[in-house]
């Protein structure tokens, strides 16, 4: 009975593993193999040139330039996400007072879980569109155009939001906040739902604030969801390929003004695709592979925490 | 090689495929660097198909075998991809092959799977925003030489070879490494547009000298309109400024020194330093239209069209790509760039040549169909129908036919060309012989006309992108005379 369950569950998995290691794993390993060669990219032609990618990589002050930029929204992005998305998910589900000791949201919850959520629906591309006529440096856009009515912008200097040194990079980095602050409110009111009812009766019968209950109470009991939202949003800073390339100047793949917003993505894409070095762009792959993986794996190591049952 | 590359990884292959599993498994994959990596893999070579090649002739100087297959692959940009559908049933009735049709904006993207692979198509309009640099293509030996082309009989006159009916300078733009791989078939005309209609209500007349071009960009700021549009995102079209100022300050000469990577290019060159502080006036006294520097390609343009600049610099394909923008009454028109003191060139002359690269690959399973496909874009039968659809010109003499009505932007263009002797008619090289150069000389212009840097310090940064492409190996074989 036992053995036929295995082979029930491997029949299953046995597809699946087969898919992963062909487009998955094995990818990767060719990557590996030509981040050590001089390849081009348009032929098999090569040859190979050792750790070379990687010693020229280190002393490429753009790829540097490039990197600090995802260790910026690394810090930035999951604190701000999920602080911002934690707030609002308490808010609309256990943030309200009133009534007779009963536990719920802040009024008219249900329509801000909806609204907080519409951003996450839309596609990548489209947002970064959106953004970009939001954003849009002449009186055409959205925010140039406000600014100028209000008369707190010269409309012969507009804000060129995307083309400014010290703005660019953030101007992204809200977007991926403003986008993802709806997905993981919705998964942090999930967990918090998912919290009995009593213990918050309980703490407000001993007279907690909402402050004290937020920290003494939902904190501890979301920690391993929030942990999940960390690393997935860790991941995601070390990408914003999409964004970048789309919103912000430069011929291929953005990361304008003068590499300002450059991050390992869209310089990987540039020097694979439009240089002709996607020997040096695998090893671009490789070090991105590997500074995804200790983060996950220091992120996980570092929060883990006792669980707490109830 | 990709066998022997992957072979390299041996040595640490368990261990890592074991962190990946066990990562995979905790579902932590790096999920976005995935699309790259993956990107980088390859399906291995495979250069061993059938060439199909049949008898050689006169009329078939490449020896095109009937029926067989032909596979076509179009930028689908400004031009559209009609042109090629009604070059394909010429073909197709004169040599029957299948064809397959592949009208796309990706060309990077759909092709370069099928370079690696060895199974690219055997004819490539290689052009847009995700063209395939054509010195990579070169470098990894996929581009056939088009010599043999330049050598064949003329479609529509045997006793005259393909190179005698080009216009000139069509064949050395196609070169690379001495040799020509490309046939740029677009005649094409770069400079600054403008709307004849608006000069006419300002009475402004025609500018010739960088005065009067600041002249009316002065009046225009005072009535309330920018002087200046440039499609900022794209520092490419600002860069066309750049270089033609330098080429007619200068001369020939200075713009040679630039496709040929010498050593004072920008710095030690007068006729670039006057030049890009000419054009660091216009940012400096507040001529360029607010805002420009930021926009992309088609809102700058269409603000232009809406009156909001007097000025843009593009090239001739600007009157096709805003075709639903521009009003009925905008009357467009070509300015060749407007001279310095002490200019070298003419006002009349002007950077005009080819644009539009069509490529064969040499590993092309049908070589052969691809040559006589491009032997017979210089027909004047395809030329003709090419202008009619596409509205532009072609690099062959003569090639379209007078009955064929041109707009106004193009009109003024031809008239331009028409204007300006062969001998002072410039184009330069630089572009698609060292991308990262190019890449590297448009950040500084996006820097310079956003004011974060001086003149000074763009002709630095111009002069180390020249100095570390002549550090390339393969710039050796680039030389232009």
């Amino acid at each position: 009975m036992q053995q036929g369950k295995y082979r029930f569950v491997t029949g299953f998995l046995i597809v699946p593993v087969v898919l992963y290691a062909v487009f998955m794993i094995w990818p990767y390993m060719q990557t590996f193999g030509y981040s050590f060669t001089n390849w081009q990219g348009q032929s098999q032609e090569m040859s190979f040139v050792g750790l070379d990618n990687y010693t020229a990589l280190f002393s490429d002050s753009v790829f540097l330039k490039a990197l600090w930029h995802n260790v910026l929204l690394l810090v930035f992005l999951p604190v701000a996400t999920i602080l911002l998305a934690l707030f609002f998910a308490y808010m609309v589900n256990v943030g309200g007072r009133g009534g007779a000791g009963g536990i719920r949201g802040v009024a008219g919850s249900g329509f801000y879980k909806i609204l907080f959520f519409v951003p996450h629906v839309l596609s990548i591309a489209i947002l970064a569109v959106l953004w970009r006529a939001i954003y849009r440096g002449d009186v055409a856009g959205l925010i140039n155009g406000v600014f100028i009515k209000l008369g707190l912008s010269d409309p012969a200097h507009p804000i060129e939001w995307l083309n400014e040194p010290d703005l660019v990079l953030w101007c992204v980095a809200f977007v991926l906040l403003w986008w993802g602050v709806g997905f993981y409110l919705v998964l942090f009111s999930a967990a918090m739902q998912s919290v009995p009812k009593e213990i918050y009766e309980a703490a407000l019968l001993d007279g907690a604030s909402r402050t004290q209950s937020f920290f003494r109470v939902t904190l501890p009991l979301l920690w391993d969801t929030v942990q999940t939202a960390w690393v997935y949003l860790a991941i995601l800073a070390m990408d914003c390929f999409a964004l970048i390339s789309v919103m912000t100047p430069g011929n291929s793949y953005g990361g304008g003004p003068d590499h300002n917003s450059e991050v390992m993505a869209t310089y990987l894409m540039r020097n694979f695709l439009s240089f002709g070095k996607s020997g040096y762009a695998c090893a671009m792959g490789v070090v991105i592979l590997g500074l995804t993986l200790i983060l996950s794996l220091v992120t996980l190591r570092i929060s883990r925490r006792e669980r707490i049952e109830y | 090689m990709g066998s022997t590359s992957t072979s390299n990884t041996h040595g640490e292959g368990l261990s890592r495929r074991n962190l990946i599993k066990r990562s995979a498994a905790l579902g932590l994959i790096a999920v976005p660097t995935m699309s790259f990596l993956s990107a980088c893999a390859s399906s291995g070579g495979g250069n061993d198909q059938e060439k199909q090649k049949g008898e050689v002739t006169k009329d078939n100087p490449f020896g095109v075998t009937k029926g067989g297959t032909l596979d076509v692959v179009i930028f689908k940009g400004g031009f559209g991809d009609q042109y090629a559908i009604e070059w394909e049933k010429l073909y197709k009735a004169k040599y029957g092959p299948e064809i397959s049709h592949l009208g796309t904006q990706e060309i990077t993207g759909k092709l370069q799977p099928r370079f690696n692979a060895g199974n690219p198509p055997d004819v490539v309009d290689n052009s847009g925003a995700q063209q395939i640099k054509l010195d990579v293509l070169h470098k990894n030996g996929q581009l056939a030489d088009l010599t043999e082309l330049l050598e064949a009989p003329a479609p529509d006159d045997p006793s005259k070879k393909v190179k005698d009916i080009l216009v000139p300078g069509t064949a050395d733009k196609g070169f690379i490494g001495g040799k020509m791989h490309s046939l740029n078939y677009v005649y094409t005309v770069w400079g600054v547009w403008y709307s004849g209609k608006m000069f006419k209500d300002n009475g402004w007349e025609v500018p010739k000298t960088w005065d009067a071009f600041l002249q009316i960009m002065q009046d225009a700021k005072k009535k309330g309109i920018g002087g200046l549009a440039h499609q900022g995102k794209h520092p490419y079209y600002i860069n066309v400024m750049i270089m033609d100022l330098i080429a007619k300050t200068g001369g020939l000469e200075a713009m040679k020194a630039i496709d040929n990577l010498e050593k004072n290019a920008f710095v030690g060159s007068e006729a670039a330093k006057q030049s890009i502080e000419a054009i660091y006036e216009i940012v400096d006294k507040g001529l360029l239209m607010p805002g420009t520097n930021s926009l992309d390609h088609i809102e700058s343009q269409t603000a232009w069209n809406e009156g909001k600049a007097v000025f843009i610099p593009s090239g001739s394909w600007l009157e096709n790509e805003q075709l639903k923008q521009t009003p009925e009454d905008f009357d467009m028109k070509f300015l060749p760039m407007p001279l310095l003191p002490g200019s070298k060139l003419p006002f009349e002359a002007i950077r005009a040549g080819a644009g539009e690269p069509f490529i064969v690959p040499e590993k092309a399973k049908n070589k052969a169909g691809g040559l006589e496909f491009l032997r017979l874009m210089c027909s004047k039968e395809w030329s003709t129908s090419f202008a009619q659809q596409a509205n532009s010109l072609t690099i062959v003499q003569d090639g379209v036919d007078k009955s064929v009505q041109l707009r106004s932007g193009t009109k003024s263009a031809v008239e331009a060309v028409d204007a300006c002797p062969v001998d002072q008619r410039f184009d330069y090289f630089y572009i698609n012989w060292y991308s990262e150069m190019d890449e590297s000389i448009r950040t500084a212009s996006a820097e310079l006309m956003a004011k974060r840097i001086t003149p000074a310090e763009w002709l630095k940064r111009a002069q180390a992108a020249v100095d570390k492409a002549a550090k390339d190996p393969a710039s050796a074989n680039n030389k232009r005379q």
